[in-house]
């Protein structure tokens, strides 16, 4: 299980077929990417800032993955959150996820991707055509990680 | 002494990433969100009147009931919106 939060960027092949590589009981891997849009609530985005908590947040990824390995059988997972400055159509965060099915596999790579937008402490400044302003939190996310 | 952490919009609008303050007794989150509020202004409108703030205490999500101890490191930050 491999958490990181880094400012550069990741290569979504490469990751995968290393956690693959290293889980040969595994029938199923599945990956999540988010990437940044160019348009948000009706306005073009030049770039978005992804500031976070050294520390709480490679503990909260880490504990998001650990209730993920409590609840299906995870053979390995693997969580790349970027930070900094980023623009429109570059990648944000993968996660991945590797179990001997594919059920499994997709369950907890979503379930993953709710938490972690829920729980995680990163934030989002956007800068757009508006100017720059922190982005709020959803209630749809929350509704998300409900389900769960 | 604790040590406070602000961030996001919350460290943007205190126009301060943190501080030190001293911890002669333990109290719990509520108590020391209304000590900071106390010194008015945005201050207040941030820990007063602003039911949406989160608090970690030592890293850890936690409940205004959550007691602080000397030597612990509290944040307070908006929710969180990664991902």
């Amino acid at each position: 299980m491999t958490v990181r939060v880094q400012a550069e960027d990741f290569d979504l092949g490469a990751e995968v077929r290393q956690l693959r590589l290293q889980s040969a009981g595994a029938g199923a891997v599945v990956s999540f990417v988010g990437q940044v849009r160019d348009l948000n609530l009706g306005e073009n985005v030049a770039s978005l800032t992804l500031e976070h908590y050294p520390g709480m947040t490679e503990k909260a990824l880490q504990a998001i993955v650990t209730q993920a390995q409590a609840r299906w059988p995870i053979l390995n997972a693997l969580v790349i959150h970027r930070i900094g400055t980023l623009q429109p159509l570059d990648q944000i965060v993968l996660v991945a996820v590797a179990s001997a099915h594919r059920g499994d596999a997709f369950a907890a790579c979503e379930f993953i991707m709710d938490y972690l937008k829920t729980e995680a402490p990163f934030w989002k400044k956007e800068s757009s055509s508006k100017g720059e302003q922190w982005l709020e939190a959803l209630g749809t996310d929350h509704q998300a990680r409900e389900r769960w | 002494m604790i040590t406070l952490l602000y961030f996001a919009r919350l460290r943007e609008v205190l126009a301060s990433e943190g501080e030190s303050l001293p911890w002669p007794q333990a109290l719990d989150v509520a108590q020391l969100k209304r000590l900071l509020a106390a010194r008015g202004g945005v201050w207040q409108q941030q820990f007063a009147e602003n039911p949406r703030l989160r608090a970690a205490v030592n890293q850890a999500l936690v409940a205004d009931n959550a007691v602080i101890e000397d030597g612990d490191e509290v944040a307070f930050f908006p929710p969180v919106t990664g991902g």
